[in-house]
């Protein structure tokens, strides 16, 4: 009996670890490369022990070899652009979710289901009158122009996602609120709001992800005002070779912040992942 | 302090009618209680009164002035909720508070009112803790004092005890009664609980099916029902019905039985007046089970019974009585034993009899 169970943890904890190789060896792969010199990442056999140098993270910021080159750009183009988005559509979809949550409106089935509809289409299929539509109203290559859109894509989802959580909390709270004599908007903010946050911070965190992830779109409306990293990181691979150093320094940097905000908000993300899963 | 009234409001949700031309008034001060099952329409009408749902046909009145378009807030009540909706964010004490913080209240007056309330319901060593923390009965108590920390016109509370287990349930509806006629506040109070209702109520009023059966003292319900679903509803165990014709030549109830005729003579001692009756009426004879005396030897007018069984509830003894398909529910003093399928005699007091109309289900 207490073989067993010393068996089962072993094995337990083995299958963890594995897991957690395989996971985070490309992480590691990444950290590693960039702090190779070019020699050292095209040896063969790869080397696991090396001096690890920061050139590659000086090049990416301050390489001489135009503006193309210069990420601290492009980072803070991606932050921008991201965190806007993030927000708008965090803001727009929790009001929306709200409404659709608690009031009546006529044809709210058929109009839930269109906004699902707009994260159907991949992006690809959207591209070239999204293009059109930009060059005409001159959106293009600029940062509201860019927030606009992934403000845009992004709430068919968090509409959907804040409507779940809304719809769990009791319709009584509110109810309290509007008899002891707030209104619908002070009940909203003092008393929905503050028990959302689980909901809007789950929202935020796949909001963030998405733009900050997205490519498609990027590298076709931005040629350089409005650029962010992965359209950025793209143009490096075909320019001047595979500067494998550079791209792994950029690519390290540009997984950080998510990785940040994701472990910050880690529970409220395990709970919106596992929301409705599991019963109260 | 105020006078509520209810004028022929109509609530549907759909096909469904909720609130079916009820018309009822509240006297200023009342404890007034609506009882009924679940689904009659008693929390849509109290939910109508405080402004969450709007009424579909016509007029609720504070003080005499229409209130169907004012929002809730607007119209000074305090709802308690079943499951007391107490804000999960906000501790205890902020609970309480926060009605008064949208009131512009200065923070010492809100200070001085919270702790009044509280040490009125004995609640002041737990203003720290979020609800999650609090036992069932301190949160019952936080939601009392967040109602009651506003001095609004008028509580509405939708069965505020249902989630407390029976003592603490029966300790809450003394307190609340007792703080209830300490500040004289108009309340309404919904409950599916007859015991409750007679309990705590000046006026209790019935709803079935969304219709008002009958607004009345607990007294006048319970010894005069007026309808076949008031006199089941009201009392445990609930009346004895026995289906019967009106004899006009005999002043006598015939009630069959697998095929016999008894003969039953309406004592002349009788309330409710039989004159307006026809010959051969189908009527339904109800009577409470203190009102079926039991004798062990033949008796003028009795029907003969035999024991089923005895339920010996300490307090008292229920017997309950059979004739072929009849059967008759009788309570006496825990003293009074018989033998399981001893025969007996039945007497029904006059006093306790009451005449229904089969058809109309209206008390005659």
């Amino acid at each position: 009996m207490h073989r067993d169970s010393t068996l089962k943890k072993v094995l337990s904890w083995a299958g963890l670890i594995l897991l957690l190789i395989i996971f985070l060896f490309p992480l590691y792969w990444l950290a590693a490369t960039a702090l190779k010199d070019r020699m050292q990442i095209m040896a063969i056999p790869p080397q696991f022990s090396f001096t690890p140098t920061l050139q590659n993270f000086k090049d990416i910021f301050f390489s001489s070899s135009g503006s193309d080159t210069n990420f601290g750009f492009f980072f803070r183009m991606s932050i921008i652009i991201s965190t806007l988005a993030t927000f708008f559509s965090v803001l727009f979809g929790t009001l929306a979710a709200y409404s659709l949550s608690r009031f009546k409106v006529a044809g709210k089935d058929d109009l839930m289901f269109f906004i699902l509809t707009t994260r159907m289409l991949p992006a690809i299929a959207t591209l070239v009158p999204i293009f059109l539509m930009y060059r005409n109203l001159h959106l293009s290559d600029t940062v509201h122009g860019m927030v606009l859109l992934y403000t845009m894509f992004n709430l068919g989802f968090t509409v959907w996602m804040m409507k779940s959580f809304i719809d769990e909390i009791p319709v009584e709270y509110e109810e309290a609120a509007l008899v002891d004599g707030y209104s619908r908007w002070e009940a909203f903010l003092k008393v929905v709001l503050p028990q959302s946050i689980t909901g809007i911070a789950a929202s935020a965190v796949f909001s963030l992800i998405a733009s900050w992830n997205e490519f498609v779109y990027g590298s076709i409306l931005t040629t350089r005002y409005a650029r962010t990293i992965p359209p950025a990181m793209s143009v490096r691979v075909g320019s001047e070779g595979y500067e494998w150093g550079r791209i792994a320094a950029t690519a390290f940097l540009y997984v950080l912040p998510v990785l940040a905000f994701t472990f910050l908000v880690r529970k409220s993300l395990l709970r919106g992942l596992t929301f409705g899963a599991i019963k109260k | 302090m105020a006078i509520i009234g209810l004028r022929d409001v109509v609530k549907r949700y759909g096909q469904t009618v909720a609130v079916n031309h009820v018309s009822l008034e509240i006297k200023d001060g009342e404890f007034l209680v609506l009882l009924g099952p679940s689904g009659c329409g008693k929390t849509t009408s109290l939910r109508s009164i405080a402004g969450l749902e709007d009424v579909d046909e016509g007029q609720i009145l504070i003080d005499g002035v229409e209130v169907n378009n004012k929002r809730p807030a607007e119209r000074d009540m305090a709802f308690c909720f079943q499951q007391y909706a107490l804000y999960p964010h906000l501790t205890a004490y902020n609970n309480i508070a926060f009605p008064l913080r949208t009131q512009n209240v200065p923070k010492a007056e809100i200070d001085r009112r919270v702790h009044e309330v509280c040490s009125l319901l004995q609640i002041e060593d737990i203003f720290n803790r979020k609800p999650k923390k609090l036992s069932a009965g301190d949160q019952q108590r936080v939601a009392l004092a967040r109602a009651m920390v506003r001095q609004p016109k008028v509580y509405l509370m939708d069965e505020p005890l249902s989630n407390l287990d029976a003592q603490l349930r029966a300790d809450m509806r003394v307190e609340l009664r007792r703080i209830q006629l300490q500040n004289k506040v108009t309340t309404i109070y919904v409950t599916h609980d007859q015991v409750e209702a007679m309990a705590m109520a000046d006026r209790i009023a019935i709803m079935n099916q969304g219709v008002l059966q009958q607004v009345g003292t607990p007294e006048e319900i319970y010894a005069y029902p007026a309808t076949l679903f008031v006199a089941n509803f009201i009392g445990s165990p609930s009346m004895n019905f026995l289906n019967c014709k009106f004899d006009k030549g005999s002043f006598s109830l015939a009630i069959k039985s697998n095929g016999e005729t008894l003969q039953f003579q309406i004592p002349h001692s009788i309330i409710q007046n039989l004159t307006h009756l026809q010959d051969g009426q189908d009527l339904v004879l109800g009577v409470r089970p203190e009102d079926v005396i039991i004798s062990t030897t033949p008796i003028e007018n009795g029907i003969q019974v035999h024991l089923v069984i005895t339920e010996n509830l300490g307090s008292e003894n229920i017997h309950h009585l059979e004739r072929n398909e009849l059967h008759l529910v009788s309570r006496t003093s825990p003293g009074d034993i018989y033998n399981e399928d001893q025969q007996l005699w039945v007497y029904l007091e006059p006093e306790g009899i009451r005449l229904f109309d089969k058809e109309t289900e209206k008390a005659i």
